[in-house]
């Protein structure tokens, strides 16, 4: 059966987020709720950090959640989660209830509240070896505030905190590479992730919620407002960023880690950034060495971390998604 | 048979949270309070406690931790002090107006700078806006016994909110006297089960907790949040006359120390309360009409009880241990308003910031009528 | 939106029920265009059900059947993730 028909049977008539919430026309982060919580078997408990996700479907009176939900500050869902987890396992232990009765504690972050502010807490708990889920939807900057720069934010992006000018290419920095930072907590699973590839996420999720401790996804997807593109061009700006090689597709399982997505054609980088009004400055011809420098860059990552994973390319964790009769 | 042991403040707490056996201790280490946690700790590995202790990585994810697990069914507790206080003042906020009875013991300590590990009150006055409940304690006794009402206070369903039992730190924590302790199946009846309205593990009974209220409905919850700290005065009265019919010991949201017929008096918060106890007797020995009132309870702030109890006062000395600087010392300005309309003569003097000892000699004066705005101070014209 | 409540009548701490919360209609953002299909086309493959922020495509089983305009924001994604073209957007 199609991973989507999985997901829509197992939603059962009750979608975990539903309409009516305030997320841009176009957001890419209900995509990711879904296709997490909808591939998840057992009951949930949801802990948001600040950011667009929790504001925008939890505006009192109204919710758009139809399952548990938690939201108590930004930097700090990490160890909410945590204190989550343990009061299950404590109350589990004192009453001799269960464990496969447990709720599943899924933590929804931005990349805000993973890789700056959320960064000390997501450390701590993945430390402390909870068994928990931590998913980071990444759209590379505080879209929630006004699209300003954060450590996820690439080179050269043009954000209202690091605007490209007469002066400036955007962001002077890297950004982070906070899947590796979740590998070096030695915890059972890590991956990274893009929205549009529903069924490599979804398998993905199975796995972490399947394994003995703490599991991060880092799941990139998109903001339309803040990387500046028609928001119904979604899929193929996430796509781009995935076949660019700008944002592979991985797993590490205790350590090892492995490919789960080779593209079939390999995009120019440039070509990506095109599509996106962020790096619309770096378009301008007096630019194209950045932009060769972004490509050298790219290539040199992608090289490294086919070294990692030293010819592990998993096949039938799936291609980004099915075609559409399957 | 009682049972009598000779324990620090720290230690007493720490006996009152084995009794209680809390599901969840989520913690982290800071100076004078980690004689508690460190008792404790060793209670749960010697199997006296089935506690969970999640050793977070500081103390702002402790008190995250804590509305996670206290809003999550368990019965939650932790500790800390001054810095760890201030770190964590943005989720305390959070946790009173989530409504989480988390039940928090704190170790008085100065809020740097200079960093100072010693006693003083600017940890609690830090937070008084946030909306938790404050007991202050005198002695180590005190802060076992105000640590056992704790839970049931928090848990109260006219309350719901987090409560501190305050102790001085180093004075208290680290200072041995004779504490009678409860049986361990007496504190265990006395505390209960733990129950609360909206548990977010209730799968079949989902909830969305911690929303996001613009301005057409945060005011109206900050009420009911203010209604509840009110509340909070009847639940303590209610449990501290329970607590008397098991323990013998009774406790008010203030102390009453020889006012009758007092013409001064001093007000206080904390172990000072004991050093005026004792030169209020050595007065009253040599005929000086002298009293002292303690308060238990700072927040809620018991106004009328201060009004009733010094209106026979003709004048009263605020000591307050943490400065405004700028502005009227906190407990001086709060009793002032209390006060308000009294034909009583009020002053007040900031006191042993950073841990500087009051000796009795300065309360003498104090009695005697030098109005020094810091008592005990180098260099102050007005120096005692 | 429903009459303003006074704060005694407030659950505690804001915690709220799915059952119990206002919805919004966010159908309302559009601003002209609404999605529309060729019904023979649809292959069923659930593309537009998965990709939609707002979970406005309606669903009998695993069956499309149509648009949930109440909630519809007009993004066009729909439009644009149909492999076999049978979304367009078309003035409301």
């Amino acid at each position: 059966m199609s991973r989507l028909k999985t997901l829509v049977r197992n939603q059962n008539g009750v979608p975990p987020l539903r309409g009516g919430h305030s997320l841009c026309q176009g957001c890419g982060v209900p995509m990711v709720v879904r296709t997490v919580l909808s591939t998840i078997r057992q009951p949930v408990v949801v802990v948001n950090a600040t950011g667009c996700l929790e504001v925008a479907t939890t505006r009192y009176p109204t919710t758009a959640w139809n399952v548990p939900w938690l939201h108590v500050a930004f930097e700090n869902a990490a160890a909410v989660a945590s204190g989550v987890e343990s009061a299950q396992r404590a109350l589990r232990r004192r009453h001799a209830l269960p464990a496969d009765e447990d709720v599943a504690v899924v933590v929804f972050a931005g990349d805000g509240g993973t890789y700056d502010i959320g960064l000390q807490a997501l450390s701590g708990a993945l430390e402390r070896g909870h068994r928990f889920l931590f998913v980071c939807y990444d759209n590379e900057a505080y879209m929630n505030t006004g699209v300003q720069r954060s450590g996820a934010t690439p080179f050269a992006a043009s954000t209202t905190t690091s605007p490209a000018g007469r002066q400036s290419w955007g962001k002077a920095q890297q950004r982070k590479d906070m899947t590796a930072i979740a590998v070096a907590h030695h915890v059972p699973y890590v991956a990274q992730a893009a929205a549009t590839h529903w069924h490599d996420l979804s398998v993905k999720v199975e796995r972490a919620v399947a394994a003995p401790g703490p599991a991060f996804l880092n799941v990139l997807t998109d903001c339309p407002v803040g990387w500046g593109h028609e928001p119904r061009l979604f899929a193929q700006v996430i796509d781009g960023a995935v076949d660019s090689l700008f944002w592979p597709l991985y797993e590490v399982v205790e350590g090892r880690y492995a490919l789960t997505y080779l593209p079939p054609a390999v995009l120019p980088v440039a070509e990506w950034l095109a599509l996106q009004g962020r790096f619309a400055h770096l378009l301008r011809p007096e630019n194209a060495t950045v932009v060769a420098g972004i490509q050298a860059q790219v290539e040199e990552d992608w090289l490294a971390l086919l070294e990692q994973c030293g010819g592990r390319i998993l096949a039938g964790s799936g291609q980004g998604r099915c075609p559409p009769e399957c | 048979m009682t049972d009598v042991r000779l324990l620090t403040g720290g230690e007493a707490v720490a006996h009152a949270m084995r009794q209680i056996d809390p599901d969840v201790v989520p913690v982290y280490p800071i100076t004078p309070q980690t004689p508690i946690i460190q008792t404790f700790a060793k209670f749960v590995a010697d199997g006296a406690a089935q506690t969970e202790i999640v050793n977070v990585e500081s103390e702002h994810s402790a008190m995250s931790a804590a509305i996670g697990a206290a809003l999550a069914g368990a019965r939650t507790m932790t500790a800390t002090s001054s810095q760890g206080l201030a770190l964590m003042a943005e989720i305390v906020y959070i946790a009173a107006s989530m409504r989480a009875p988390i039940v928090m013991a704190l170790g008085n300590r100065a809020l740097s700078g200079p960093i100072n590990i010693h006693c003083d009150h600017s940890d609690s006055m830090l937070i008084r806006d946030s909306g938790v409940i404050q007991l202050f304690a005198e002695s180590a006794q005190e802060a076992y016994d105000l640590t056992v009402i704790a839970p049931r206070l928090a848990e109260h369903p006219d309350v719901l909110l987090p409560v501190l039992v305050c102790q001085d730190g180093f004075t208290i924590t680290h200072s041995a006297e004779p504490v009678t302790l409860l049986p361990d199946a007496a504190v265990r009846h006395f505390v209960g089960d733990y129950s609360i309205p909206n548990d977010v593990l209730d799968v079949a009974r989902p909830t969305t907790q911690g929303p996001f209220a613009m301005p057409d409905y945060y005011y109206e919850f900050r009420r009911q949040q203010a209604a509840a700290i009110e509340a909070s005065a009847t639940a303590f009265g209610e449990l501290a006359s329970e607590f008397a019919q098991l323990s013998g010991r009774s406790y008010g949201e203030i102390e009453e120390y020889r006012l009758e017929g007092a013409s001064t008096a001093i007000v206080a918060l904390g172990s000072t309360a004991g050093t005026v106890k004792d030169v209020v007797d050595e007065l009253r020995e040599e005929g000086e009409s002298v009293g002292l009132l303690k308060l238990t309870s700072f927040r809620p702030f018991p106004a009328a009880a201060i009004a009733a109890a010094l209106s026979g006062v003709d004048f009263v000395v605020v000591l307050d241990r943490a400065d405004s600087p700028g502005a009227t010392p906190p407990l001086h300005a709060e009793v002032a308003a209390a006060l308000y309309g009294s034909s009583c003569e009020l002053s007040g003097a900031v006191y042993g910031l950073g841990g500087r000892d009051l000796h009795p000699t300065h309360i003498r004066a104090l009695f005697a009528g030098a109005a020094p705005s810091y008592v005990g101070l180098r260099g102050d014209p007005c120096r005692v | 939106m429903a009459e303003l409540r006074d704060w005694q009548y407030l659950p505690v701490a804001g915690a709220v029920r799915p059952e119990d919360a206002a919805r919004p209609l966010t159908g309302g953002w559009r601003t002209g265009e609404r999605p529309a299909v060729d019904l023979p086309k649809c292959v069923n493959c659930l593309l537009c059900w998965f990709y939609c922020p707002d979970s406005a495509i309606v669903l009998d089983g695993e069956t499309f059947t149509g648009f949930d305009l109440d909630y519809c924001k007009g993004c066009a994604i729909c439009a644009e993730v149909c492999p076999v073209g049978a979304i367009a957007m078309v003035p409301e």
